[in-house]
């Protein structure tokens, strides 16, 4: 009697985002889908090289951990130094900061919406490969193409101008920046803040109309299947609005009931990360709850960060576009916190609309042209230093320990992306058990357990992604101890090779 | 193991000073250990840190930078250079796992043979005791062959 | 008309700056594309190990590759890359001479797993750590590609043609490089590319308030320092590294008034850039005393490695901390 098989399906890679993950698809011999596991083969070990450097080089450093979101890095890790340095910084440099911060979020949520995600939404998730990228959404939306990538283009500029490296970033000191603005950076911006506002608004609709086509998208906007009910986590300020720079980390359970609300510096009573042999990545969770393995729900731990949590967690909008916009996506999913995972997709719109009119008011305050914009730190630096901010991809948090010379004695450092990890897990999984199955896997079919991933933008955006192409897969067979029996790969049309003997 | 392993010193000496010292010893029948091998520059400011790194990287297992007195420099200010320069480098190398007292930086002058020979003495002893650099970059060297082949 | 550029993108252990800098170069010269037939790029298109592997020796005619070789997985892509390019480029600071991930050679790899896995304080249970092969709670084994003892730069696995350098390189190098890359012209092989062969001073805006001698008394750490960022940095006693770094960026950070960090390297003579630094560091310090150069040199530059080695350490003559080497 032959022992039972098992047939792993990797993706390999997934594509339009983080660079090495994969997909784990394992199937029992009546080829229903027992687990998916996402596995994330990626490690430098920032929290162990930053060790014996001088502290004021974190800010420097710590940016190399995603060249994709530096800025938030950078932004986090000043603040660390702020507090490491006991330096308080002027208020001119913290709304410069905050400016500055609030350009890159609306740039970076752009990048995400229409270079990585757009094509699941803007073309369709089940098209054919050749059209599912960026080209195919540039032809979609024809000239408005090239009007998104110019705005994003000259935000980036600008950014540049101001911080130096708009790809790892350099102006940030303990105790503010290094430079005042000057006036003609300031008369670039007021330019084109219309623009960016137009950006914003335009993404918005973007998504709005598609829900209205109905298309797949549409239809598993509120579907179970991308559906998960755990803890939310984002920034908030006094009055429990969203802030991306500056507030209290503010926990919601699954009924939207606050459990927490900390400054970043009691992170460590809240947050507990998991490892899990099989990946890299690790998996932080809700510490007054504990882990309790990969599953959702009000006795679980798992967490979730970025847009959708920082609306989830919010009360209202600081600023009325955005509010307005806020109070439409939460009466259209009929419920709050809001569980359906690609309701991300319009969460990150909406900050996209804040982001924008955020920028304008700051804009308008005098102080921004100020030339007071560096307190020297004097103090004696140490022992410790926290900053948070929240990451386009969820609450990012610093944590330094030095001696009295300011040089690093300890580092922790909790990443956006990886509070999604578990929750991501759980959507992948569940996209897996639905959607692959039968004698005949498609392309298409892998698609859709793709998209429960991209929802997250995880830490990894390339712009130029998407291009044609067919998933090539790699199926390995298992027999039922888990022992390895040999590979087939699978051509283009997933036809062949599913069946097994 | 330390018996049958003695240590291989390089050693830069200046050419008005230390090289002088280094043949006065030499003419005068002074004992001198067999380890040192002396590379003669015109002033200890020339000794590029790029040098003495490249010496450790090929096995030496430590490295003598000999110059002039202060003051007494043939080029007025190299061998200042040179003490900045090495006091600097100890910091680093100390960070890269090589410990400080594999770097000497010694004045001699022309006059002073006897300094030579105790100076030369007294570091193939401290390197003796330290043991060889060799087998760690030997570790290294293994590990990248591993991973290319 | 001439026939498309085939191209080969990967990436190894990377931050994804050097893409982000790739597309805004695109954003700033859309028809590039056009020029190019991209076949391999994972982070992008769907071509699999296997498709690189059936085409023919020799028939990519350009693979550019970033980041640190950090994995075994690495390993086999490069060398399969190697195989398939006509040339092959070390694209950024990490692929170059190991970049920021470089910084990790100052630790034992087991120091490294051993704090993100073990030691750092929001961890709960110790002792789980990722391993090559594991069974999962549904009794399903995994395989999980192996971490190096070291990161290496592209060069120490494969032969590699050509280097664009930066952290990220900016739009402005990469340009530059494909432009020389596509004119038929080509320089020697093992040159640097899309870049400058001089010095970062050379187009800095601080370089008129640099006199020609630089001397200071004092080394200066930025954090506690007022910083003129109108002048020349090494005057204020910084140590900016723009003199022994070479150009092509701009001088983007001594324009905000940052000190260079020698993200773009070397220049054509260096042997190893650190131990170039530290040279100039020495000659531009003006004290003759060793105490009181001690005494400048542990406040000023309390951390030389970090100071000297952010990118290149891996590239570096010793290219690790020979500390941990020492075993029986």
């Amino acid at each position: 009697m032959k022992p039972a098989r098992f047939e792993k399906i990797i993706i390999d890679p997934i594509t339009r985002l983080e660079g090495h993950g994969k997909i784990i698809v394992v199937l029992d011999e009546n080829k229903n889908v027992i687990k998916a596991y996402l596995q994330i083969p990626e490690l430098r070990g920032f929290e162990k090289f930053l060790e014996g450097r001088m502290a004021e080089d974190a800010n420097i450093i710590t940016p190399r951990i995603c060249g994709v979101c530096p800025t938030a890095h950078h932004m986090a890790s000043t603040k660390a130094l702020d507090d490491l340095f006991h330096a308080e910084p002027p208020p001119a440099a913290k709304k410069i900061r905050e400016l500055v911060y609030n350009i890159f979020m609306l740039e970076d949520h752009a990048l995400h919406f229409y270079v990585l995600a757009g094509p699941d939404f803007i073309v369709e998730p089940t098209a054919p490969k050749e059209e599912r990228n960026i080209l195919g959404v540039l032809k979609k939306v024809g000239d408005l193409g090239l009007k998104i990538i110019s705005v994003r283009r000259k935000l980036r500029l600008i950014n540049e101008e101001i911080m130096g490296k708009v790809v790892h970033p350099t102006f940030g000191r303990p105790g503010g920046i290094s430079k005042p603005l000057s006036e003609d950076v300031v008369k670039e911006l007021k330019e084109i803040i219309d623009q960016a506002l137009w950006l914003a608004v335009t993404t918005e609709n973007v998504f709005k109309k598609i829900i209205e086509t109905n298309n797949e998208v549409a239809k598993y906007l509120k579907s179970d299947i991308y559906r998960e009910e755990t803890y939310y986590m984002g920034i908030v300020d006094d009055k429990n609005r969203l802030n991306f720079y500056d507030g209290k980390i503010r926990i919601v359970d699954p009924k939207g009931r606050e459990v927490a609300k900390f400054d970043a510096h009691d992170y460590l009573n809240y947050i507990a990360e998991h490892v899990e042999p099989w990946t890299y990545v690790k998996f932080p969770y809700f510490k007054t709850i504990g882990w309790r393995g990969f599953k959702d729900g009000i006795d679980s731990g798992v967490l979730c960060v970025a847009p959708l949590a920082r609306l989830n967690v919010s009360d209202s909008m600081p600023t009325p576009r955005a509010q307005e916009a806020f109070e439409e996506m939460i009466k259209f999913m009929g419920e709050k916190p809001v569980h359906y995972t690609l309701a991300m997709h319009w969460a990150r719109a909406i900050e996209m609309i804040y982001s924008a009119e955020r920028i304008k008011e700051l804009l308008e305050d005098p102080d921004i042209l100020s030339k007071e914009v560096l307190n020297i730190p004097t103090k004696t630096p140490g022992p410790i230093g926290i900053g948070a901010v929240e990451a386009p991809r969820g609450t990012l948090i610093h944590h330094y320990e030095s001696d009295e010379r300011g040089i690093l004695t300890k580092v922790n450092l909790l990443v956006a992306t990886q509070f999604n990890a578990a929750r991501i897990s759980l959507d992948i999984d569940k996209a897996a058990k639905m959607f692959v199955r039968g004698t005949e896997i498609s392309e298409g079919m892998l698609n859709m357990v793709e998209i429960a991933f991209r929802a997250y933008d995880p830490c990894f955006a390339c712009a130029t992604h998407a291009w044609p192409g067919g998933l090539k897969l790699v199926v390995e067979f298992y027999d039922s101890k888990g022992g390895y029996l040999g590979k087939k790969y699978l051509d283009a049309n997933f036809t062949t090779a599913c069946n097994i003997n | 193991m330390s018996s049958e392993y003695e240590p291989k010193v390089l050693m830069f000496t200046c050419n008005w000073c230390s090289y002088a010292a280094a043949d006065l010893a030499g003419t005068s029948r002074m004992k001198t250990p067999h380890n040192i091998r002396i590379v003669r520059v015109m002033c200890s400011g020339r000794v590029d840190p790029q040098f003495i790194i490249e010496a450790f990287a090929q096995g030496a297992d430590g490295v003598i930078v000999s110059g002039c007195h202060p003051g007494d420099c043939h080029y007025m200010e190299g061998n200042y250079k040179a003490l900045r320069r090495m006091l600097l480098l100890r910091k680093l190398l100390g960070q890269l796992g090589i410990e400080p007292e594999r770097l000497r930086l010694e004045w001699i002058s022309a006059s002073e043979a006897r300094k030579f020979v105790e100076i030369t003495t007294d570091t193939a002893e401290k390197l003796r005791k330290l043991g060889p650099l060799k087998p760690r970059l030997d570790y290294v060297r293994k590990i990248m062959e591993e991973v290319v082949k | 008309m001439s026939p498309k550029v085939r191209v080969a993108l990967y990436w190894l252990a990377s931050c994804g700056g050097c893409e982000e800098s790739q597309v805004d170069a695109i954003s700033d010269k859309i028809d590039i594309i056009s020029n190019l037939e991209i076949v391999f790029w994972p982070v992008a298109m769907d071509f699999k190990k296997e498709d690189v592997e059936k085409l023919p020796d020799e028939s990519i005619d350009v693979a550019i590759i970033n980041g640190g070789v950090r994995f075994k997985e690495h390993v086999e892509m490069v060398k399969l890359l190697r195989r398939k390019s006509k040339i092959v480029i070390a694209y950024g600071s990490c692929a170059s001479w190991g970049g920021i991930p470089g910084l990790a050679n100052l630790y034992d790899i087991n120091e490294v797993l051993s704090k993100v896995y073990s030691e750092v304080p929001t961890l709960q249970e110790k002792g789980v750590m990722p391993r090559p092969k594991s069974v999962t709670n549904e009794g399903m084994e995994i395989e999980l590609t192996e971490v190096l003892p070291m990161l290496l730069p592209l060069d120490a696995v494969i032969d590699v043609d050509y280097y664009i350098p930066g952290c990220p390189p900016t739009p402005e190098t990469f340009l530059k490089a494909l432009e020389t890359l596509l004119s038929g012209n080509l320089p020697p092989r093992k040159s640097v590319i899309g870049a400058s062969t001089r010095a970062l001073c050379e187009e800095c805006p601080l370089n008129k308030t640099k006199p020609d001698k630089v001397l200071i008394k004092e080394i200066r750490r930025i954090y506690n320092t007022k910083i003129d960022p109108s002048k020349c940095l090494l005057v204020q006693g910084i140590p900016c590294l723009g003199p022994v770094t070479r150009g092509g960026c701009n001088a983007k950070c001594p324009r905000v008034g940052s000190p260079c960090i020698g993200c773009y390297g070397p220049l054509d003579k260096h042997i190893d850039y650190g131990a170039k630094a530290i040279s100039f560091i020495a000659s531009i310090l003006d004290l003759n005393d060793e105490n009181e150069i001690k005494k400048a040199l542990d406040n000023g530059i309390p951390d030389p490695a970090g100071l000297i080695y952010k990118f290149t350490l891996p590239a570096s003559r010793l290219k690790v901390n020979l500390k941990r080497g020492e075993h029986k």
